[in-house]
Order: C-alpha cells, then sequence, then structure tokens
C-alpha cells in the first residue's frame, strides 16, 4: 500500500475529529454539541481500523476459516474499536440526558444563554 | 463567550495538534503493512485459548480487566442517565394514547419481533466463535425489542418490557462480571483469569470463560440499551411541563 494512500486514511481521521471539536466549541445548541462530540469520538474508529489492516487479510475469525490458512487483520484495534462504540453511545445517552435536564431548569439548550448556578 | 470567539480560542490548540499531527504523520507504518506484532501474539494467544473469535478473545480473556472498565463506564452511563431522567417537580405524568397503526403494519412487527430478539441472542451465544459477542448482540437484542414501539404503540413496548427485572438484571450482569474474575484469584493467583476448561476448537462450548463473561456483558448492554431508551421514552411520551406548551406524545 502507498505512503500516500496511508497519508490519506491518516488525515481522513485527524480531519474528523477537528470537525467534531470545531463544532463542539462553536455550537449552539447542546444536543448539535453531543452530535459533535460523537463524530470527534468517531475518528478513533477510522483511526484505530487503519492501524489494524492489513492488505489482502481476512477477518480474525476462525469460525469457518482454519487458522494459518490467511492472513488476518489486527484484533487488538477492533476489540478497541468494539467497546469504544458501545461505551460511545451509552456516554451519549447520559450526556443527552443532561441536556433534556438543562432545558427543563434553565429553558434553554444554548450553552450562551447558561450563565450562572441555579439549583 | 460567544461562538465566534470560542472559535478563535480554538486556533492554537488546533495549530498545536496540527504540529503533532504532522509529526506523527512522518512516523507512520504504511497502512496494510504486514508487520503486525501485537495483532500475531493475540491471534497466537486466541488459538491457544481455543477461541475461533479472536476478538472476542481480546475482550474477554486478554484484555478482559480493560473490558470490566468499559463495563463500568457503561453501567455507571445508564446509572446517571436513569438518575437524570426522573419526573422532576411540576411535571405531570399522563397516560399515553393509543395511536392508530395499519393492520399490516402490525402483522409485520409481529412476524419480526421473534426474529430481531432471535438474531441477538444468536449473536451473544456464538460471540466466541463467530463475529459477534456480548456487545454488538446486547444493542441488537435491545434495538429488536423496539419493534414493538415502531411496528404497534408505546403501550405494547411498556407491557413487553419489565423494566425493574431489566434494572435489576443490568446490575446483576456488570456485578457477575466483576464476581467471575475472583474464581481466578481463587484458584490460580490472577484476577479474571481464564480458569474454565477450554473445549473443543470452534465449538459453541468454546474458549472457557471467555463465553460466559461474553453472555454478562451480552445481558448487561440489552438491558441497559432498553433501560435507557426507556428513560427518554418515558420523558417524550409520558411526561409533560405542567406550565409550559406541551409537547406532543405519539403513542
Amino acid at each position: 500500500m502507498s505512503r500516500a494512500l496511508t497519508l490519506l486514511w491518516f488525515a481522513a481521521a485527524a480531519w474528523i475529529f477537528l470537525a467534531g471539536v470545531r463544532g463542539l466549541t462553536v455550537s449552539r445548541n447542546l444536543v448539535q454539541a453531543v452530535g459533535c462530540l460523537a463524530v470527534a469520538q468517531s475518528s478513533t474508529y477510522v483511526l484505530l481500523l487503519g492501524i489494524g489492516y492489513r492488505a489482502g487479510a481476512s477477518a480474525p475469525v476462525f469460525g469457518d476459516m482454519p487458522p494459518g490458512s490467511r492472513p488476518v487483520v489486527d484484533p487488538v484495534v477492533q476489540a478497541l474499536t468494539l467497546t469504544d462504540i458501545v461505551v460511545g453511545a451509552t456516554v451519549t445517552a447520559l450526556l443527552l440526558a443532561l441536556a433534556i435536564q438543562i432545558r427543563k431548569g434553565h429553558g434553554t439548550v444554548d450553552p450562551d444563554e447558561l450563565t450562572g448556578l441555579r439549583g | 463567550m460567544n461562538a465566534r470567539r470560542r472559535g478563535r480560542l480554538l486556533l492554537l490548540p488546533a495549530a498545536v495538534l496540527a504540529a503533532g499531527l504532522v509529526w506523527c504523520g512522518a512516523e507512520l507504518p504504511v497502512l496494510g503493512t504486514d508487520r503486525h506484532p501485537y495483532g500475531a501474539r493475540s491471534v497466537a494467544a486466541a488459538l491457544r485459548q481455543h477461541t475461533s473469535n479472536a476478538v472476542s478473545s481480546i475482550n474477554f480473556d486478554q484484555r478482559a480487566l480493560d473490558t470490566l472498565g468499559e463495563e463500568s463506564i457503561l453501567f455507571a452511563a445508564v446509572l446517571g442517565a436513569v438518575v437524570l431522567l426522573r419526573q422532576v417537580r411540576g411535571e405531570r405524568r399522563h397516560t399515553p394514547r393509543a395511536g392508530y397503526v395499519l393492520p399490516s403494519t402490525r402483522l409485520f412487527g409481529v412476524g419480526l419481533l421473534p426474529v430481531a430478539l432471535l438474531t441477538g441472542v444468536y449473536v451473544v451465544a456464538h460471540g466466541a466463535v463467530t463475529p459477534g459477542g456480548g456487545f454488538q448482540g446486547g444493542v441488537v437484542l435491545a434495538s429488536g425489542l423496539h419493534v414493538a414501539y415502531v411496528a404497534a404503540d408505546y403501550r405494547v413496548l411498556r407491557r413487553l418490557r419489565p423494566l425493574v427485572v431489566l434494572e435489576s438484571a443490568e446490575a446483576v450482569a456488570a456485578g457477575s462480571f466483576a464476581g467471575l474474575g475472583l474464581a481466578g484469584l481463587a484458584c490460580c493467583a490472577a484476577y479474571l483469569k481464564n480458569v474454565l476448561p477450554l473445549g473443543a476448537f470452534g465449538q459453541l462450548a468454546s474458549g472457557g470463560l471467555v463465553g460466559v463473561l461474553n453472555a454478562a456483558v451480552g445481558v448487561a448492554v440489552a438491558s441497559g440499551v432498553v433501560v435507557l431508551l426507556a428513560g427518554f421514552l418515558e420523558q417524550a411520551v409520558e411526561l409533560d411541563d405542567a406550565g409550559e406548551e406541551t409537547t406532543e406524545g405519539e403513542g
């Protein structure tokens, strides 16, 4: 695999991350901000799966393939990505629950209008 | 601080990050390389432990302690969301109305629901052997149950979903993951060591402790996601702001 493709993959992961972070900083809506955080987080999937990629290799599962018959991709990063997705989804849910409560307590989901603490 | 100033404030960290990324990118191994030292070792370990799904072997055997941490994050997030999504003062609870559902949609739901649930159970059960496992299968199970909401209405979903049982199941499953690790401590002085017989390679009961931990995670994820969605659906369908405009709850 060529050097150019490697840089394209790395740049794609970095771009997704930065797009998410930028959205997070300029967002005027907490629900949108949570979405931006999910975008930033998903850049790690692109990065991790690219690290584990192996040209012409199969999935690291030997259910219907005798071990050693074909090269397999790196299962370590796949395991990391898999748990990341589920944990990320539940943490996103937690943040959305926070946004719902903020809307109830303050009547707004615009972070700029949330000034001062209220019990 | 307004959005534009926050955007400008981002410029400096972004520049630092960009410099770091360029620096790392220059040293990067080529995409698709044949050299995967960690991957090669963990595949060998998975085969040694008779677990044909190497990803499951890593999650529930080689890195089981890390998965315990991830499981705890999941449990804490569900717990936090449930606490946040409670009924607050000034909110009225009303009974959701029955929505009109086309008979064909309802029939489709009746047919699809068992298939969706069975698929979820299958994906969890074969986690040690074929692609799948507790995390993926748990999500399939939980979302499969919500076919009842999509194809029928909220009241049908509520009857199908014993929340109290699921909340306890979530806690018991998360606790049993931690508890099963003690078996390794008792027998071989290593927490979460794979102590069960490994079984024949490629069979359903292979991999020893992998299948058991995988099932515990499957139950925890499935019940956790159902409990989470129940919290959000309750907010959308059952609860009304007493003072402000009421959000229409379609059943």
